[in-house]
């Protein structure tokens, strides 16, 4: 962390987000608070629907305006970004924040080289020449490592492979020296081989240029090798925070613990996986009480009927449910006649 | 047959099976140099100008009852094998063999029967599935269409999703986007099943669930493999999974395969680079393990031109000029147990320097003092 400790990169505090029509409203974001310092790597771990690409296309401003209802605060380096219009809104994506998404074939623009479309947006931010951008294009495709970087500034992007395209989408994100990196699962459309090189070169990258990173996941193993914190959210809450060794070695979280207990290691061969039971809930009819609660093995009639609070553990390390502290207990006792 | 066949839908079956021809020890499925390659057509007259070079002479066996886990990355040839497998696209040349039987040959199994017998889930649940049919009477077509009444094929659906863990009077009448997507692929499964199939080929059948719920439909899978003495061919890239799952695993890499054996061996023990390093590119749960070195560069080739030689050299830290000039074989001799890998490391005197002392190490991995031979 650096010396900037008292403004925070991103402070988002209660952030609601609703989708609205004619035939129910879907709760996808329900009172989502984060905190991101400025060089910190924090992983929103999820499974579909849990609210997670919701919250970073929030803090883009990448919804739909008159259909997803946003509301609480989000802040931005200071900035507050629902305040942002217009140009200034422009200015902001790419300049101060970018993002990175899953599917780059489908970010990239196919008509345009990559090449074109680094420079065009290198102009567009600081209004230098065309030829500049393409300068500062070669520069980036260099950073990003792709190999012969000179000829690829002119493919097209269905002319790359998958992984270089996703290299391209990050040199294209970091055009700006963004402040703030967003990362919509980037590397779950990659293969094996070539994941482990993307995880890498961005947690390299974002080092080396002491950016701030929001990296949404559903894979433990992606946070494990790129997060210095991990939020994990279920049902559009987080229901817990905490460092990624605190999260991932000690999980608080009844749903964290059956995440962790339900992921596929080669040495459980021969015996069944400790599944959690049931499917997530509907968003458009949450139930009132702990949205796990129906799939949770520790939930009594309690946890039924109202929401759990936000218990806090130690320094930004908090879990949401009644039974933190006798989940591990009931845990243990659970373990032991195994 | 199919009155009897319909009946015993709830049943389980038994080890030795009634249809079994060939014995216990006749392999499930041999394929033998299955071949299948794609033109890509172009100019005026769309001519032939290229070829791409799915799955280039591809031989293994599948023995009764395990589960044979195929990995690889995008455009390996997995699923182009799985749909050769099931005949939905005929082999330009190879031959396939189930449990004794020719398929597609003069005397031989025909397609239609075979079909019968080997079942496929895929690997999007909801485009496999009729959006304009009730999820029971997709379940129930399959034995419509092999001769069964409506009755007894609605009857063995119903049963079926039972098994599967659905209840059938809430799910049974409704349609494929009124479920989740574990449900769905749930629904598939039975689908598969209600053939009642020999072998389920399962094409990334897990692959786009979340977390829990693919844990969920992985004990269904297990259970299901008890019940009706199944043998699975499970395609995945998820490395864990395949070693979750698997008794024998074959390596593919750009239509050739590169390593086949026990499951154990090639992962504690992998032969081939390719496989060695798909290993270390698994990421590990512990925040304090993390790979700093990427163990591979750059992306797999595009199979349209794959490299002369070895096709894994481009990317190998071990190539040399032999792997360049001649195509590494995969040993066919080690027996339906064995573990193979199609390596000049592997071979003794192929003319890459490190060949002599793998191949010594192979040949006498416990007694290092009988390895002069």
């Amino acid at each position: 962390m650096t010396t900037e400790t008292k403004t925070p990169l991103v402070s988002v505090r209660d952030l609601n987000v609703k989708f609205v029509s004619r035939e129910a409203t879907v709760n996808a974001v329900n009172d989502v608070s984060l905190t991101v310092q400025h060089g910190e790597v924090l992983c929103i771990i999820g499974e579909s629907g849990s609210g997670k690409s919701v919250s970073m296309r929030a803090l883009m401003r990448l919804l739909p305006e008159r259909r997803a209802v946003i509301s609480g605060k989000l802040a931005v380096d200071g900035q507050d970004v629902l305040a942002l219009k217009g140009k200034e809104l422009a200015a902001f994506r790419g300049g101060e924040a970018a993002m990175i998404f899953q599917e780059p074939m489908t970010a990239l623009d196919p008509v345009y080289t990559v090449g074109h479309q680094i420079a065009e947006t290198v102009r567009r931010h600081t209004g230098c020449s065309f030829e500049e951008g393409l300068a500062r294009a070669l520069e980036l495709l260099e950073l990003v490592k792709v190999p012969s970087a000179k000829r690829r500034l002119n493919a097209f992007p269905h002319e790359l492979s998958g992984g270089l395209r996703q290299r391209a989408m990050i040199a294209l994100a970091l055009s700006c020296r963004p402040k703030l990196l967003l990362a919509d699962e980037p590397t779950t459309a990659l293969d094996a081989t070539v994941q482990i090189q993307v995880l890498i070169l961005m947690r390299k990258l974002q080092q080396e240029l002491g950016m701030g990173m929001i990296f949404v996941t559903h894979d433990l193993g992606v946070a494990a090798e790129i997060a210095d914190r991990v939020a994990v959210m279920y049902a559009g809450r987080i229901v817990e925070t905490g460092t990624v060794q605190e999260v991932l070695t000690d999980p608080k979280h009844p749903y964290t613990k059956g995440m962790l207990s339900s992921t596929v290691h080669g040495n459980m061969r021969g015996q069944d996986i400790e599944a959690i039971p049931g499917s997530p809930p509907d968003l458009r009819a949450l139930p009132t009480g702990c949205s796990f609660g129906p799939r949770c093995a520790f939930a009594d009639s309690h946890c039924l009927e109202q929401l759990p609070p936000e218990v806090m553990l130690g320094n930004d390390r908090l879990a949401r449910c009644f039974k933190v502290d006798a989940a591990p207990a009931a845990a243990d006792a659970g373990s032991v006649p195994a | 047959m199919d009155m009897t066949e319909t009946k015993s839908a709830l049943s389980s079956v038994s080890a030795d099976d009634a249809r079994d021809r060939g014995g216990k020890a006749q392999p499930m499925l041999i394929a033998r140099g299955l071949q299948k390659h794609f033109p890509i057509t172009g100019g005026i007259l769309n001519r032939t100008v290229a070829r791409i070079r799915a799955v280039d002479g591809v031989s293994f066996t599948v023995m009764k009852g395990e589960t044979l886990g195929v990995v690889g990355e995008s455009g390996c040839g997995k699923s182009t094998l799985a749909r050769l497998l099931m005949h939905l696209i005929p082999p330009d040349s190879g031959e396939l063999i189930f449990d004794g039987e020719a398929v597609a040959a003069k005397d031989g199994l025909e397609v239609r029967d075979m079909r019968r017998l080997m079942q496929m889930v895929f690997q999007d649940s909801y485009s496999s599935l009729n959006p304009r049919m009730p999820v029971e009477d997709s379940i129930a077509y399959g034995q419509i269409v092999h001769g069964a009444s409506n009755e007894a094929a609605k009857q063995a659906a119903r049963a079926l999703m039972e098994k599967v863990g659905l209840d059938p009077n809430l799910f049974g009448p409704r349609y494929p986007h009124e479920l989740s997507g574990g449900q769905k692929q749930r629904i598939n499964i039975a689908r598969a099943l209600v053939l009642e199939p020999r072998v389920v080929i399962l094409d990334e059948a897990v692959s786009a669930l979340d977390k829990s719920v693919e844990a969920q439909v992985l004990n269904l899978l297990r259970y299901l493999k008890d019940v009706f003495n199944l043998t699975y061919v499970f395609i995945s890239h998820d490395l864990n999974v395949v070693q979750y799952v698997s008794d024998r695993v074959l390596v593919m890499y750009l239509g050739e395969v590169v390593e086949i054996g026990p499951v154990d061996k090639i992962y504690a023990n992998p032969k081939h680079p390719y496989t060695a390093a798909l290993l270390a590119s698994r990421l590990s749960m512990n925040p304090d393990d993390r790979v700093n070195e990427p163990p591979l560069i750059g992306d797999p080739p595009n199979p349209i031109n794959p490299p002369s030689g070895c096709r894994f050299r481009t990317r190998c830290e071990f190539a040399e000029k032999i792997c360049e000039i001649e195509t590494p074989a995969l040993p066919q001799d080690v027996g339906p147990m064995g573990h193979a890998c199609a390596c000049h490391m592997f071979v003794a005197k192929s003319g890459h320097s490190k060949s002599i002392m793998h191949a010594a190490e192979d040949v006498t991995p416990s007694s290092p003092a009988e390895s002069p031979s």
